[in-house]
């Protein structure tokens, strides 16, 4: 897979979800999404930055446009050092949530991209990885 | 060394002062329509005394110390304020730049005779400016970025207007990003103009807005619960194609809430509710 460009930005209160939401927006335009992809993308992003948000009190986010098989697609980083999640099976299924949301943010997220993983480590933090094909 | 220094600032303050002003003036970055020039030359002075008077407390060489404080202070202040009087970066930052070519050049006059020791001092003025013109940038930015925290309040405070589509009917376009603070508003607003209008029917629109996530749905199935509560039914149109999608997959279920792609079909399910019907005149009946 190759990196075409990059850009890293951190999400610490409310306001830079905007600013994210519309740098990805961007980005997705520059490769030629469509807008159902981009609108996927974007959700998931907004799921997964919220939760950086709320359960580690912020993070960092990096925006890549990766190369692979010909075709191109954007690959989100998001990495916090919060407390990490102590059961990712269990995060990970519908409808589970310590906080007092729907528990559909990280299994939604995961439903919206092409490709998902989640590495945590209890007291360490969390760093989510997915990719979004252009038409994938 | 220091004490000298900064003793022979203080013997030429008077001078440093007019060398200031005369740069600010002759700056093309100066702005009249702003703050007139005595009010500017108040300000100037209060900051080139509590500079001086830092630095007779002070050590030149240690620009964080504590005796640095009220001049961070009286700094922070002009900055912000500069910042809501809407000056630009660069008319702020020529402001106190150009104090440091005031100072070194009365430095450059009172040391021409020993150059080593005229460079070390303008050294070290230098570095207390640029430190000083940091704290500038950093509290301009912040007093900007208050001045946008307040637009956003103001923007979720007017973008949230109930119409009053027909007797019996509000809606309610939501444009822009639906967060929590804004979902209270809006919320409040339908909630106490269901009251005043006696309303049995409550539209949502959002088709501005840009996003559905699961925070989003949580807090348009909250709404639709409350209005429904106040006993009228809420309608949620401005499904785009793209959002129906999007929530398909997060796996929303929004199957309890009426939800119709465009303003207009919710009005016409809205009529069909109330048994109103809208329909075309029949000219030739009706003329007389």
């Amino acid at each position: 897979m190759i990196v075409l460009s990059s850009d890293s930005m951190p999400i610490m209160k409310e306001l830079d979800m905007v600013v994210f939401r519309n740098r990805l927006k961007e980005f997705a335009v520059k490769i030629g999404m469509s807008l159902v992809n981009q609108t996927k993308l974007i959700t998931a992003a907004s799921e997964l930055s919220r939760n950086m948000l709320r359960y580690a009190g912020g993070g960092n986010v990096l925006i890549e446009i990766v190369n692979a098989q010909r075709q191109n697609g954007l690959r989100l980083t998001f990495s916090d050092t919060g407390p990490g999640i102590p059961d990712i099976d269990k995060a990970m299924k519908d409808g589970f949530s310590t906080g007092k949301s729907l528990g559909l943010g990280l299994p939604g997220a995961k439903r919206l991209v092409s490709d998902f993983d989640i590495k945590s480590t209890v007291g360490k933090g969390t760093t989510i990885t997915i990719i979004k094909w252009k038409n994938g | 060394m220091k004490l000298d220094t900064a003793k022979l600032l203080q013997k030429r303050k008077k001078q440093i002062l007019e060398l200031w002003m005369k740069n600010q003036l002759v700056d093309f970055s100066l702005r009249e329509d702003l703050m007139s020039n005595e009010e500017l030359t108040v300000q100037s002075e209060e900051l080139v005394n509590i500079l001086l008077q830092s630095l007779n407390n002070g050590n030149l060489e240690d620009v964080q110390s504590a005796s640095f404080e009220p001049l961070y202070e009286v700094l922070e202040t002009i900055s912000r304020s500069r910042a809501k009087m809407g000056y630009s970066p660069r008319e702020t930052g020529t402001f106190v730049f150009s104090l440091k070519d005031a100072l070194l050049n009365v430095l450059q006059q009172e040391f021409k005779n020993d150059p080593v020791l005229l460079l070390e001092e303008s050294l070290k003025v230098s570095k207390l400016i640029d430190s000083l013109g940091i704290v500038t940038f950093e509290t301009f930015i912040k007093g900007r970025e208050e001045v946008i925290l307040r637009q956003t309040d103001e923007i979720a405070e007017i973008s949230t207007p109930v119409i009053r589509v027909w007797d019996g009917i509000v809606a309610l376009p939501i444009i822009g990003t639906l967060d929590s603070s804004r979902t209270q508003v809006v919320m409040e607003n339908l909630l106490q103009e269901i009251v005043a209008t006696s309303s049995s029917i409550a539209i949502l629109d959002i088709s501005g807005v840009p996003a559905v996530d699961s925070l989003v749905a949580q807090h348009l199935i909250k709404t639709v619960s409350a209005t429904r509560l106040m006993g009228a039914e809420c309608i949620i149109s401005g499904i785009r194609p793209e959002i129906a999608q999007t929530v398909v997959h997060l796996g929303i279920d929004l199957s309890g809430i009426v939800t119709k792609a465009t303003l207009a079909s919710a009005l016409r399910y809205a009529f069909s509710l109330l048994q109103l019907e809208v329909r075309k005149l029949n000219l030739k009946t009706n003329q007389l």
